[in-house]
């Protein structure tokens, strides 16, 4: 067990040391952050001293050990356009996503499976092909434009929730969260259920397909045969082998609503990281991007790592091979 | 032969009467089990034989009232100690299952669920139909596994399915059919996916539990030899209907019907060593809107005219039933 | 589901020399297994339908939008249904210059198409031709080449997208680019797998016995197995590239304002949602979700027919 779990670190410490040179040789062969930040009409001096104070004029190399060495720090330069350390400025927005796609996963779980499982017992019901339709109505609609018919509808028609901003905040462990108020909730439930609608169809066609292939194994009828209630084949005979696939996607797909976050945060003015990674690429604030993606980098190995490692927990056939 | 209890000494455990289960498919329907009659006593052995398609694992499926749609059971009587089961609710038939009739399924790999511990699917079987703490529920788990012959129960209790061989986990699933001492087990061919030894070793001690019990056994197979050593009764089985019956002696040793014919002929066996092996041409029809008449006639070298009319049963002997219009004596290869 | 037409399709080899007459009966019995879902059909037709609008914009649109000539900033954000000055009546309204809707939503249309089909079928080709070498080569090629697959696939699309188009900026072969690096992999990866299936099989070793050329037994011997679930994906990926196409250009980071997508318009259209003008963002966002569904519904019954899995 101890040596499985010494190689997936290695192997994830690796991924992310390559993540790290592309993301870095993306950033500086093919965008030229000078063009963008410094204005056409300053002198040939100022230009020189700016280039020459942001590091710009070393070789790419040296501008790469210096980004490692100083990332291993904790630092990746401060933002061209807040002048604060871009690390720092990531953290900062990072609760706000964090909360909005961890309430956005559990909106697409309370909902999806049980939504999933119904449609999996009663695969030629009237509702579960209703469900099954809405489905595919889910996973078509395009997240923005869902977004923008939300707005439309529940604060601009309705008035009844807020369209913008995180609302209300409250300060614990010296981080900022909109969950604790009712007003932050508030403002939190168009977003969340925007962010939420694609993967609840995901988890939703999942559970369904998982329980329909489980049904027909044996055990299933042999558990029937022994005498025991509906409720505790479904609830346990059936659930708990489904449950393993989908608690596997689901702890990766936690990392990819952070990623589509960047469309929500957009349209419902979300102060999150989404938002400022966008505002960062409009203007090439190449620290904050570098950031952002080293950040995300990091998020999605440790995700994986979990997954492999609850996975291991869960299901007991993996877990006797990895042992041994 | 055992005690019998004074209330059912002269009724049969279960008593099967013109069972008819259909499948209703959009391209029509099938007709898995049409019109199968038989009696199994207390203790006694049933093994219902035929070529899979035959419908006899479906006639199981339908004694245990695990027909799932489209399959229903539309016409025949299952008189399980008196009642019939055809009649039952869900709740009463399911407060049967797994108490007083049980099932061994074919694959032992398969029949256990991968993710639960053997003692939790063994605590959850003995705790639905009997309300004892869960400590008394596991010591029953663990002295059912002592019963069937495997070692050191308590610590296969904690194991988890993939963690034994195939004839541990299908002794497991023996144990679980036999926590309540039921009245009547069906066993869908629990041996074929075994080694041949595990097989003989299995056979004796379900044979014997069988016995010591007064448990009656339906032992669902392909394999006649297997029949001829454990059986007190036989019926062959052919695109859902039961074509010969009988005791095991008299219609192994005195088949009369074609298809029976074939099973015993394709057998290899050691007093007709070297001989060839008789092949049972063609294949089993397609149930689908099987027409009428008898279905094994488009393999059949005797099928004349005749054979286009479902057949009459006929006892030519005591206790040895017939579905034929052209009972062979002899075999012909 | 016939269990005939079922038996048919699960025949897993197509054998390599499929004669014409047996081709033939194959394709009927899988158009009519497709038939069998109303709501399948549906979708295709109404997809055509769409693709035939996209096709004929410049010539059935009531204005060219992009015309300066033909458009008056007087007529701007007039509501559906309303009359210009003219006398030209505006079916879905205009737009912020004035832009008839109807017109602009035809040419967005034909934009989004050309980008979402476009780059799914060049992803398709670059992602199977990889998946088909590393499945037919093996070795540690292959598992080079999956772990990229791997790599690829477990980041969101959007993020990779995002982060292309932010280095290599707005541009329509920008996002084609964008979209194919976003895709390729899943094609790869089915491929793969069904190869890795068929390399085993007899026919495989026979072709190499026979010393057939390396290109012949990968194009005419596997390549034919792959197509089903190739098939299912493409249509799954044309629908998921228009919507990308459409979510990168809403964000500013997708085709030029000069050639507006059905996206575009409805970022254009955003600012002025607030304030009531719903429609110049809702119709163009009525068309992409009509586009999108139609595809899925059709892939969605392509997969319940060509999985062997459903098939018994």
């Amino acid at each position: 067990m101890t040596t499985w779990l010494l190689r997936r670190i290695l192997q994830a410490l690796l991924i992310v040391g390559a993540m790290s040179v592309t993301v870095f040789v993306a950033v500086n062969v093919i965008g030229d952050p000078v063009e963008v930040l410094i204005s056409p009409e300053a002198t040939q001096e100022e230009r020189a001293r700016l280039i020459a104070s942001l590091g710009l004029d070393q070789p790419l190399w040296k501008q790469y050990l210096n980004f490692v060495s100083d990332a291993l720090r904790g630092s990746l330069g401060n933002s061209f356009v807040y002048n604060e350390p871009a690390l720092g400025l990531v953290f900062s927005r990072l609760p706000a996503t964090l909360e909005l796609a961890v309430l956005a996963l559990l909106i697409a779980i309370l909902v999806g499976i049980p939504l999933g499982l119904y449609a999996g017992l009663n695969p030629d019901s009237k509702a579960s092909k209703t469900i099954m339709a809405g489905s595919i109505l889910g996973f078509s609609l395009p997240t923005f434009w869902v977004g923008l018919v939300m707005i439309m509808v529940f604060a601009v028609q309705l008035g009844w929730l807020p369209s913008s901003g995180r609302g209300q905040t409250v300060e614990v462990f010296g981080v900022r969260w909109s969950f604790l108020t009712a007003d932050g909730l508030q403002h939190m439930l168009l977003p969340a259920v925007n962010l939420a609608l694609f993967k609840l169809s995901m988890v939703l066609r999942l559970t369904r397909a998982g329980t329909r292939e489980t049904l027909s194994m044996d055990f299933v009828k042999f558990a029937r045969a022994k005498g025991l209630k509906p409720a505790r084949v479904i609830g346990v005979h059936v659930l708990k082998n489904i449950m393993i696939p989908i608690v596997t996607v689901l702890g990766l797909e936690l990392g990819s609503l952070i990623a589509f976050a960047v469309v929500t945060e957009t349209i419902f003015d979300w102060p999150g990281m989404g938002k400022l990674i966008v505002d960062s690429i409009y203007v090439l604030d190449r620290p904050v991007i570098v950031a952002y993606l080293m950040m995300i980098v990091l998020l999605f190995v440790t995700l994986n790592l979990i997954v492999d490692i609850l996975y291991s927990v869960l299901d007991p056939r993996v877990r006797l091979e990895s042992r041994t | 032969m055992t005690v019998t209890s004074v209330t059912d000494r002269n009724s049969p455990t279960l008593e099967v009467q013109d069972l008819k289960t259909h499948f209703f498919l959009k391209g029509g329907v099938l007709r898995a089990v049409d019109g199968v009659s038989f009696t199994v006593g207390r203790g006694k052995i049933l093994g219902l034989v035929g070529e899979s398609g035959s419908g006899k694992s479906i006639t199981g499926f339908s004694i245990i009232g695990l027909i799932d749609p489209p399959g229903r059971i539309t016409s025949g009587r299952i008189l399980f100690r008196d009642r019939d089961l055809s009649k039952l609710s869900e709740k009463e038939m399911r407060q049967l299952r797994g108490n007083r009739i049980a099932m061994i399924f074919q694959d032992p790999m398969m029949t256990l669920n991968p993710v639960l511990r053997i003692d939790t699917q063994m605590v959850e079987a003995v705790l639905a139909h009997d309300k004892i703490s869960k400590q008394e529920a596991r010591a029953r788990a663990r002295d059912a596994l002592g019963m069937v012959g495997i070692p050191s129960p308590e610590e296969r209790l904690s194991a988890y399915p993939h963690q034994l061989s195939g004839g541990m986990r299908q002794r497991v699933a023996i144990a679980i059919s036999m926590l309540h001492q039921p009245d009547l087990i069906i066993a869908d061919e629990p041996t074929t996916a075994l080694d041949v030894t595990i097989q003989a070793q299995i056979l004796a001690e379900v044979q014997k539990l069988a016995r010591d019990h007064g448990t009656a056994l339906i032992w669902i197979t392909h394999d006649l030899s297997v029949v001829a050593g454990l059986a007190d009764e036989v019926a062959v089985m052919y695109a859902g209907r039961i074509v010969e019956q009988g005791n095991v002696d008299s219609v192994l040793d005195r088949s009369l019907h074609p298809y029976t014919h074939g099973l015993i002929g394709s057998v290899p066996s050691q007093n007709r060593a070297r001989k060839r092996l008789v092949q049972i041409p063609g294949m089993t029809p397609n149930l689908l809107d099987l027409p009428p008449g008898c279905a094994f006639r488009s393999r059949c070298a005797h099928a004349d005219m005749a054979c286009e009319q479902d057949p009459p049963i006929t006892t030519p002997e005591p206790n040895h039933a017939l579905r034929c219009f052209h009972p062979q004596r002899e075999y012909a290869a | 589901m016939s269990i005939g037409a079922d038996t048919e399709l699960s025949a897993p080899v197509i054998p390599p020399s499929v004669s014409k007459r047996h081709e033939e009966s194959a394709l009927r019995a899988f158009w009519q297994q497709f038939a069998s879902s109303k709501l399948a059909l549906t979708g295709l037709v109404v997809f055509g339908m769409i693709a035939v609008a996209a096709v004929l914009a410049p010539w059935i649109a009531p204005q060219n939008p992009y015309d300066l000539t033909q458009i008056s900033i007087m007529d701007s954000r007039l509501a559906p249904g309303e009359t210009s000055m003219d006398g030209y009546t505006y079916w879905l309204g205009t737009d912020d210059q004035g832009r008839d809707m109807v017109s602009a939503m035809l040419y967005g249309l034909r934009i989004s198409l050309l980008v979402g089909v476009g780059s799914a079928v060049l992803a398709c080709i670059f992602g199977s031709c990889l998946g088909l070498f590393a499945g037919y080569v093996g070795g540690w090629v292959e598992s080079l080449i999956m772990r990229i697959v791997d790599l690829f696939l477990s980041f969101p699309a959007i993020l990779v997208a995002l982060m292309i188009l932010a280095f290599l900026g707005n541009g329509v072969m920008n996002v084609v680019l964008a979209i194919i690096v976003v895709e390729w992999a899943y094609y790869s990866r089915a491929v793969r797998g069904t190869a890795l299936v068929e390399r085993q099989r007899e026919y495989i070793e026979a072709a190499e016995c026979l010393v057939l050329p390396p290109r012949r037994i990968l194009f005419r011997h596997l390549m034919p197995n792959c197509l089903p679930p190739l098939i299912v994906i493409a249509t799954m990926q044309v629908a998921r590239a228009i919507s990308l196409e459409a979510t990168l250009s809403f964000l500013g980071l997708g085709v030029p304002i000069t050639e507006p997508s059905l996206g575009l318009l409805i970022a254009n259209g955003y600012q002025y949602m607030l304030s009531g003008r719903y429609w110049i963002s809702f119709y163009p966002g009525v068309a992409l979700l009509i586009t999108i569904v139609s595809i899925n519904l059709v892939g969605d019954h392509l997969r319940d027919i060509l999985n062997p899995r459903n098939q018994r």
